[in-house]
């Protein structure tokens, strides 16, 4: 083929992806069981900043259990849909419910036990690593700063799920782009919610940061049992990684489900002009994209 | 970075030990409080000072001194220091700019010319000046809160900010002490800062707003490191970034207040003592808020001692030491603010 492949802005060697991480259908049965509400419900949501809208009737439903990622063009509304759900805008209509609840019917340490957020990155603070995943147990004190034993077994759990207890005493702002991901992971996973919404957890990250932090996603959801939404531009990270996608174009909700029923509605092909062609190799599956 | 250099690179912030430094805090300060009370136009004995502490006999000239004249001193040198540095390591935090102090922002002007408002209105109210002195600062900190919200505002834009409110409240102030030179005795120390001529009665409410304004920003101090984590972060946290925010900026508008309304235009204490104390232990502000409260009392009581004693017999208001000290230290962190080395 003479069209040139697009370099995927964190483009690798294809990883091996084990079979069962890449269906949210094939996961423990135990935690298959449906529940009563999907994590997160978006009903017909609108909202602008100004006059002109720029989310108008999203709806979108995250079932639990899996890693769903969420695509789209630049200003598409994926990061605000991110802030409605944090409850750090309000709808001007409709509705995001978590676990059933309305976001903003919840007190603020009520959703903050119930949905951990990690905003896309910004300057990292002057504390240490251990520090910093101990202010994920912020929801639980009743007066700040103190750490109960549970705080600290729970500190302790998310440093190593995340791989970076060895870390601990180190400097944030000293670390390479990729352990200091984790390190916010880390605190995200102290807050103890079933569900972790991610924000553009791969910027700024080079080509081995990118995967190792979607590898510790995978493994968040396969072995903690975390649902995970995340926002991504990267489509090569988010067609590997994730059970499910969400595509998003001007506002709106164009296909949602599983990676190779959304790849089958051509909705990732309208939405960002490439065509997708998946690569089969010995190691996985790659996805290359070509101009449409 | 590899595992290996970055626990070589790594092991900086909180350089020392925080109990070491906390015990090595209080015990310089307990022996600059006591030399503020040696020391000075009329020398104390250290005998004296120690029979005079432990209530035992102490001559009555000695007695004299130490009571009317070194305790009230020391004690507003005390209060004031702890309540600037404090109000600069919440200013500091809340505004996330290392450059900014009471003394900077304007706090300290707004609140003296509040103060000069109502000693020219009501100068019979001995209670009002710490009051007005709260308000005064309260406003000027929400109109810099207001500036500093802007999309796109630097740093120093908020510290021009804070020297054009400054330069306003002054002309404000010299205009009341033009038009009613006796609207507040010892003016002129007021406006450049200064402990000489403070009595127990012009304490007895500022320190009361001290006390409650500094065991309230130490319970809150854990507070700042959450909102160190940038807005959206914090929120996510389940904290109410907005609510917080002002409460913290209250709290050091009661602290610069108070401090202002007997010590004057005091500067600079609020600027040097939080990064002085974040040097030694780093950036935890449940460390960095009460060591800032016990290095700031230092600062300013060993301050007002060289100024006695410099110049001795003269005295110059300890303001203009601190201004010395304070200027150069200010200028450094603009240079390395604009190195980007400035955390």
């Amino acid at each position: 083929m003479s069209s040139p492949v697009i370099p995927s802005e964190c483009a690798a060697p294809p990883l091996v992806i084990p079979s069962g991480a890449r269906s949210a259908e094939s996961k423990d049965p135990a935690r298959r069981q449906p529940d009563p509400a999907p994590a997160i419900e978006l009903r017909d949501v609108s909202f602008s900043y100004g006059k002109e809208p720029f989310i108008e009737g999203l709806s979108a439903t995250f079932p639990h259990g899996a890693v769903t990622s969420v695509v789209g063009p630049n200003g598409c509304g994926k990061s605000t849909m991110v802030k409605l759900v944090d409850g750090l805008l309000r709808p001007q209509a409709g509705e995001v419910r978590i676990d059933g609840m309305p976001t903003l019917s919840m007190k603020a340490k009520e959703r903050a036990r119930r949905v951990a957020v990690l905003a896309q990155a910004a300057r990292p603070p002057a504390m240490t690593v251990e520090a910093l995943v101990a202010c994920g147990r912020y929801p639980y004190q009743a007066r700040q700063g103190r750490l109960s034993r549970e705080d600290r077994e729970q500190v302790e759990r998310a440093l190593e799920l995340a791989g970076i207890a060895a870390f601990r005493t180190h400097e944030l702002r000293r670390l390479s782009g990729g352990e200091r991901q984790r390190a916010f992971i880390a605190m995200t996973l102290a807050q103890d919610t079933g569900l972790i919404v991610l924000d553009e957890p791969t910027t700024y990250l080079d080509i081995r940061a990118c995967h190792e932090t979607m590898e510790l996603v995978r493994r968040l959801n396969e072995e903690a049992g975390k649902t995970v939404v995340m926002v991504i531009h990267d489509l090569d990270l988010a067609l590997r990684y994730s059970d499910r996608l969400l595509v998003m174009e001007r506002g709106r909700a164009t296909a949602a489900g599983g990676v190779g029923e959304v790849l089958g509605t051509g909705a990732i092909e309208r939405a960002f002009g490439v065509a997708v062609r998946p690569h089969e190799a010995a190691e996985g599956r790659a996805y290359a994209l070509f101009p449409a | 970075m590899s595992e290996l250099e970055g626990e070589k690179a790594v092991r900086r912030s909180g350089s020392l030990k925080a109990p070491f430094v906390a015990v090595a805090s209080v015990a310089v300060l307990a022996a600059v409080t006591a030399a503020g009370f040696l020391a000075g136009s009329s020398s104390v004995s250290l005998g004296d000072f120690l029979a005079w502490a432990t209530g035992g006999d102490v001559s009555a000239a000695a007695k004299s001194i130490l009571v009317n004249v070194r305790l009230p001193r020391v004690l507003a040198a005390l209060l004031a220091g702890g309540a600037l540095a404090v109000a600069g390591a919440i200013i500091q935090a809340v505004l996330d700019n290392p450059l900014a102090s009471p003394n900077i922002i304007g706090i300290n002007s707004g609140a003296g010319l509040f103060v000069l408002v109502a000693a020219s209105v009501f100068p019979q109210v001995l209670w009002l000046p710490p009051l007005a002195a709260f308000l005064g600062a309260l406003v000027t900190a929400l109109v810099i809160f207001g500036i500093s919200l802007g999309a796109n505002t630097s740093r120093l834009t908020v510290v021009l900010a804070g020297i054009a409110i400054t330069t306003v409240f002054g002309a404000g102030m010299n205009t009341i002490l033009i038009v009613n030179p006796d609207a507040y005795i010892g003016s002129s120390t007021f406006l450049v800062g200064g402990l000489a001529g403070v009595l127990m009665d012009d304490l007895l409410w500022p320190a009361v707003y001290i006390a409650a304004g500094l065991a309230a920003a130490l319970f809150a101090a854990g507070k700042l490191n959450i909102m160190a984590l940038g807005d959206d972060t914090a929120h996510a946290l389940g904290m109410n970034v907005g609510a917080c925010r002002l409460a913290m900026l209250g709290l050091a508008a009661v602290l610069a207040g108070a401090a202002v309304s007997f010590a004057g235009l005091l500067g600079f204490a609020g600027l040097i003592i939080p990064h002085l104390v974040r040097f030694f232990v780093g950036h935890d502000n449940r460390m960095v808020l009460p060591l800032s409260a016990v290095a700031g009392a230092a600062f300013v009581v060993v301050c007002d001692l060289l100024a006695r004693v410099l110049f001795a017999p003269y005295e110059v208001p300890v303001g203009i030491l601190m201004a010395f000290l304070g200027g150069p230290f200010f200028i450094y962190l603009i240079l390395k603010n604009r190195r980007g080395s400035l955390e």
